[in-house]
């Protein structure tokens, strides 16, 4: 339970359904937040909420691993020029490895998360992740890393209602957290201070030259803070034709920039990928960003275990950044998921 | 008189909240938190209600109803002070500990300006303050003992050093400090230094008047020792260099403005006066319970050490409070272990808990040189003034089975 309005609503149905619930607000990050999960009056939200559904509400600290599994990986990531994502991390290695490796200990079936996605069971048993029924808040993309022995132990109460019946219900049953905005972000950098600010304080940021062709055409202050497709903050809005990043090297401290052109891809190359019930080739729609728009594309898991797989897109489109996670779905379920490599 | 349960919704089939008055029968509790608060003593409750009910009065004004609360007030500072070994004008009522230690630190501070120290293991409303005026830490033995030797050494090497505070006994693991040595090397060191001491978990077992005789500024806290929660005082001897830190009204010889809690004051001096009284029995009764306690559970849990005892060269359970239970047990996370002994109806805790609930790594810990593999397994068993044998049958049955239980679980 965050605090927030789905994971209350999710709590409530899941005591309608008939479980025995107990409440627990996961502490992830012990340093400075302002849209994050951590901070004292979440945690006052979701014990609120607790005590009105009438369960007991625990907050478990993970400060640790959250540092090592998610924070430091981060860091790491722009480090070396690459576009983490750390919700992904965290789901995989908090939510649905940590925490449900917890829960199982002290005797639970099951974590219950408000997310907008489902599991569905399939024929042969098997069962998959499938996009949320509020199709504009499907959380499914931040999710794929669930493998057949996590979706068995995940229930996902909100995922087959939309966002406004998730606050719709939390209004007819009177939680105090029915209008609460949506989080959004990375929890652990303040809006305040931002990224610049966050990383500077944990890695040295480089200046660096932009390159368009042969010539150089500006400088940026931090290359690490750079991303594939960027457009904004080069200080080019002057040039001709839009530009945009089209790669960064972070030891020649180097962006180079071009048209829309030279954005362009038709594949991807994947390191790290989770299937769902094993690799699967063939045709796919991969999603490359949260709440991106999926393209269709053959997929040809590699040989093997399949932890690595190659996507080639139907249509050329803008190239994904290094690191950023694509999930590959059939109509609307997960079928695997992987790192964008280089 | 028992106290009705609060009516707190129950889910069948769910984790039973304490005082639940509907669906499954409540699982018996075994309080073994008294370090975190102890209940409330009879005699402490019968002192509040006078003031709950027909009486009242503020103890500042000029009439009949404010000179009775006065004289409640006063006639409290008369108790207290004879209890704790002081002049009843020596006396600070606060808010709490947590109040009289940053009154002590950040007042002396104030009034003389300069180096402070404090121990390694403070409780966070020592450290806290004692970090905001720049000071710094002693490091304490394996034992948890201040380590006297570094305590001259840096008292040697901070010239002028203007107060030194050191815990009467540690809240997570219950060691207590030779505050006459500490008072000793002090004087000897930095004859000018103001000495504080912490007396908040030692106050219910120890007789504070004597180890804390030489001592210029000495803290309590009501709910420790069968008091309400929210009230407190500062033992300030005279002479002693402070500065006020509420200003205002200019209660408490001005040293601690505002209205008095003449309620919570009452119920302070009564649960003092009982807790005086029964302290000799009390403590050799709650030790026995605790040997019986920490006994089994070393001898249940196959690698379970007691914190700064076992092993540790100079580990002695003589130099621990009476109620305390401090071990790591292996191959556990504690916020685990708790759970399960929740639902097994025992109310423990692991380190301090910050305000969001979560429990934190343990400087205490950390200081004593426990490896932070082994800190994670934290468990604090504390028993009180209405600590039974029962209590402890429960603790002896429930501790091991989790153990066994959440060491079964393949990592």
């Amino acid at each position: 339970m965050s605090g927030g309005v789905d994971s209350s609503v999710a709590a409530a149905r899941l005591l309608d359904a008939g479980h025995e619930v107990v409440g627990v607000t996961m502490k992830l990050w012990g340093g400075e937040s302002d849209t994050g999960c951590c901070s004292v009056s979440d945690v006052d939200d979701a014990r609120r909420v607790a005590q009105q559904l009438g369960i007991a509400h625990h907050v478990w600290s993970f400060t640790d691993d959250f540092e090592r599994h998610v924070v430091e990986p981060y860091v790491e990531a722009h480090r070396t020029g690459r576009t983490p994502n750390p919700c992904i991390e965290c789901n995989r290695h908090l939510k649905f490895d940590r925490l449900l490796r917890r829960v199982e200990a002290v005797g639970y079936d099951a974590v219950a998360t408000g997310h907008h996605a489902r599991v569905v069971e399939r024929p042969d048993a098997t069962r998959r992740l499938a996009r949320g029924a509020d199709t504009a808040k499907d959380q499914s993309y931040v999710l794929y890393v669930l493998g057949q022995e996590e979706l068995a132990r995940t229930l996902l109460p909100v995922g087959d209602i939309t966002k406004d019946e998730v606050r719709a219900e939390a209004v007819r049953r009177g939680l105090r957290t029915a209008d609460k905005p949506d989080s959004q972000d990375v929890c652990f950098v303040t809006a305040s201070r931002g990224r610049a600010d966050f990383l500077g304080r944990r890695m040295a940021l480089h200046p660096g030259r932009i390159v368009d062709g042969t010539d150089e055409v500006g400088r940026v202050d931090a290359v690490e803070l750079v991303t594939i497709g960027q457009r904004r903050g080069l200080g080019m809005a002057g040039a001709g034709s839009p530009r945009y990043v089209v790669d960064v090297d972070v030891p020649s401290a180097t962006v180079r920039v071009g048209g829309a052109a030279d954005l362009l891809a038709t594949r991807v190359d994947l390191t790290d990928v989770v299937w769902a019930a094993g690799p699967v080739a063939g045709p796919v729609a991969a999603q490359c960003s949260a709440h991106g728009t999926p393209r269709a594309a053959n997929v040809a898991p590699a040989a093997g275990s399949g932890a690595t797989a190659a996507v080639i897109f139907a249509e050329p489109g803008r190239r994904v950044a290094v690191g950023q996670s694509v999930v590959l779905y059939q109509r609307d379920e997960v079928v695997g998921g992987g790192i964008a490599a280089r | 008189m028992a106290v009705p349960p609060a009516a707190v919704p129950c889910r069948p089939g769910g984790i039973r909240p304490p005082g639940c008055d509907t669906g499954p029968v409540a699982v018996p509790l075994t309080y073994l938190d008294h370090a975190a608060t102890t209940a409330l003593r009879p005699e402490a409750r019968e002192a509040m209600l006078e003031w709950l009910g027909g009486r009242f009065g503020n103890p500042s004004g000029a009439h009949p109803v404010a000179r009775a609360a006065r004289r409640a007030v006063d006639e409290a500072r008369d108790v207290v002070g004879g209890v704790l070994g002081c002049r009843p004008n020596e006396v600070v009522f606060t808010s709490g500990g947590t109040e009289a230690d940053n009154l002590a630190v950040r007042g002396v501070h104030a009034a003389r300006p300069g180096p402070v120290l404090c121990s390694a293991i403070e409780h966070e409303a020592v450290l806290a303050p004692v970090a905001q005026v720049g000071g710094s830490t002693v490091p304490v033995e394996p034992t948890g003992r201040i380590d006297l030797a570094a305590l001259t050494d840096a008292l040697a090497a901070a010239a002028g050093t203007t107060l030194v505070s050191v815990m009467a006994a540690n809240n997570e693991i219950g060691v207590v400090q030779p505050i006459p040595d500490v008072v000793e090397a002090v004087r000897h060191a930095a004859p000018d230094a103001t000495v504080h001491t912490d007396a908040v978990q030692a106050a219910p077992w120890l007789d504070v008047a004597a180890l804390a005789a030489g001592v210029d500024l000495v803290a309590v806290s009501a709910h420790k020792f069968g008091g309400p929660q929210g009230v407190g005082a500062l033992v300030v001897r005279r002479g002693t260099p402070l500065h006020a830190q509420a200003l205002g009204g200019g209660q408490e010889r001005e040293l601690r403005s505002g209205t008095h809690n003449v309620a919570g004051i009452a119920g302070m001096a009564a649960a003092l006066t009982a807790a005086a009284r029964d302290r000799a029995a009390t403590a050799a009764r709650v030790s026995r319970l605790r040997d019986r306690l920490a006994d089994g559970l070393l001898a249940a849990v196959p690698g379970a050490i007691e914190t700064g005892v076992s092993g540790v060269a100079g580990g002695d359970r003589r130099h621990r409070l009476p109620g305390t239970v401090h071990l790591c047990l292996p191959d556990v996370e504690s916020e685990a272990l708790l759970f399960l002994l929740e639902a097994d109806g025992v109310c423990a805790s692991a380190a301090s808990a910050c305000a969001s609930g979560a429990q934190q790594a343990s400087h205490v810990l950390a200081a004593l040189g426990v490896p932070p593999e082994r800190a994670t397994g934290a468990l604090r068993l504390t028993l009180g003034w209405t600590s039974t044998d029962a209590d402890v049958d429960a603790a002896l049955t429930a501790v091991p089975a989790a153990v066994a239980r959440l060491q079964g679980v393949p990592a």
